[in-house]
């Protein structure tokens, strides 16, 4: 089935099997390999990515379902020579050691960072719910996510824009 | 993991949906995919066709019709949460919204697919349960309008046919005089229960309750309304031990399943604790909180 979707700002047309996982889609169509693909059932959150500027589970949508919107993937955060301030964050606190949960956990974030707002250690928690790590014990994620929400706040406070997903 | 083959079509138009659905007796339709998709990647179901209905925008509608609170079926779980006309009319679905899933699920789940979906342990069939609301479906045959007790079934079963659609739910609006509670246990906040309760109830000017019921969220083979709960409340001002026996009456002949998270009498116990809970916040008595009390 002809299928039209933009993605990281490319438009993308393509012909898909209505059956395809948008994760599957991304990651074996367009070689977007960067979004990880743990329980494929909607659990773990390791494949989440913005639809229309929302964070999504991939493998719970069908490609086909795209059609039309716009979806983001981690390679759409870092440019060519600098990394997005989100994932300066976790490299700078630690917010990784193996690094398969972290796509999912930084396009969930990706949201709340554009808003611009600080976030309690609660609420950063309760943003992060649907996102399973199996390695940090989430305390540096957490940290990670504060340093980041500080910056993008500070951005906002000095008239600056935090970059739209 | 994969799903296996089917076709897809998108109905523009509730007719359209209606003749697609018609015309093949193993299609389904499907919302939000947040059920559906998992089922079909673990493959529990194989239909020849999938019917997506997500853009038919008339179903997407929340509005105020005279003293009812009309959801669309396309509403997802994160427009019940941030809605406004919610917030005010129907405080006790926001509340019980939150618990629905994870944010990235609450993006995409819509209302009318977790009624359709009719989980045992979903919040929203217990809400309505509680709240007496209305479930409204369309075919090609006409409208009908169906008490959310006759409504859902057991297993997942729910009194739509094929070709039926849930096209809205009707809630009463709540006034001053409505009382509402919401208490759930589960392992990580988002996943399914393990067990909880929603309280719906009234109590007139002077405090003394008036009408009170109250779904249960995960303690039986489908939604499950508490039974005889009003007994132990109506034409009292109700107090913490009014509350216990309401629990005690509710939670006594039921038998949930055990499973992972528990064998069935500690199910029970969390079921009956939620109620109490649940009960303590509709009716202004002490509030306790999962989080921060070892009970
Ligand atoms: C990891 C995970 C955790 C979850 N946790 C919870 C939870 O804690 N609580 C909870 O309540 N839910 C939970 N869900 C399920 C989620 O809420 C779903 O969104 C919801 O159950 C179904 O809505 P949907 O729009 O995604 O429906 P779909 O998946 O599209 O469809 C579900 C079923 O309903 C039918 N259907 C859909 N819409 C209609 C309609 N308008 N008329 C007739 N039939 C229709 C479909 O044919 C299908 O049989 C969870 C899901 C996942 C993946
Ligand atoms: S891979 Fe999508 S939620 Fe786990
Ligand atoms: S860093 Fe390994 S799963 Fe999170």
């Amino acid at each position: 089935m002809k299928t039209h979707i933009t993605v990281n700002g490319e438009g993308h047309e393509r012909d898909v099997e209505p059956r395809m996982l948008l994760s599957d889609y991304l990651r074996h169509e367009l070689g977007l390999t960067g979004t990880n693909v743990g329980c494929e059932h909607g659990v773990c959150g390791s494949c989440t990515v913005l639809l229309d500027g929302e964070p999504v589970r991939s493998c719970t949508m069908l490609a086909v379902q795209g059609a039309g919107r716009r979806v983001t993937t981690v390679e759409g955060l870092a440019t060519e020579s600098d990394l997005h301030p989100l994932q300066e964050a976790f490299s700078a606190c630690h917010g990784l050691q193996c690094g398969f949960c972290t796509p999912g956990m930084l396009m969930t974030l990706l949201p709340v960072y554009n808003k611009g707002e600080r976030l309690s250690d609660e609420e950063i928690r309760e943003a992060i719910s649907g996102n399973l790590c199996r390695c940090t014990g989430y305390q540096q994620i957490v940290e990670s996510a504060h340093k980041a929400l500080d910056h993008a706040a500070a951005l906002v406070e000095g008239g600056e824009d935090t970059a739209a997903d | 993991m994969k799903p296996p083959p089917f076709d897809y079509a998108v109905a523009s138009d509730l007719n359209e949906a209606f003749a697609l659905l018609e015309a093949d007796e193993d299609a389904k339709v499907i919302a939000g995919g947040q059920s559906l998709i998992p089922l079909l990647s673990l493959r529990f179901a194989s239909p020849t066709l999938l019917v997506d209905i997500s853009r038919i925008r008339e179903l997407r509608a929340i509005r105020c019709v005279g003293e009812t609170l009309s959801i669309g079926a396309l509403a997802r779980h994160s427009d019940i949460e941030t809605d406004a006309a919610v917030a005010t009319y129907a405080p006790l679905l926001a509340a019980a919204a939150t618990w629905v899933a994870h944010p990235q699920i609450r993006n995409r789940g819509t209302f009318g697919g977790a009624i359709a979906h009719s989980d045992s342990a979903a919040e929203f069939p217990a809400v309505l349960l509680a709240m007496g609301a209305t479930i409204v479906t369309r075919s090609s045959a006409g409208e009908r309008r169906t008490a959310a007790r006759d409504f859902f079934g057991s297993h997942f079963q729910t009194s739509l046919q094929h070709g039926e659609l849930v096209t809205a739910v009707e809630v009463p609006g709540g006034d001053a005089g409505t009382r509402w509670g919401f208490s759930e246990f589960a392992r990580r906040k988002g996943d399914y229960a393990i067990g909880g309760a929603a309280v719906h109830a009234r109590v007139d000017a002077s405090g003394t309750c008036v009408a009170a019921s109250a779904g249960l969220i995960a303690a039986g083979p489908g939604p499950t309304p508490a039974d005889d709960l009003d007994l132990e409340l109506v034409g009292r001002r109700v107090t913490e031990d009014d509350a216990r026996r309401a629990v005690d009456r509710a939670t006594q002949g039921l038998t949930p399943e055990s499973n992972v998270h528990g064998s069935s009498e500690f199910r029970r116990a969390v079921i009956g604790e939620s109620l109490r809970r649940a009960l303590h916040q509709a009716f202004g008595l002490p509030t306790v909180d999962f989080r921060r009390t070892s009970a």
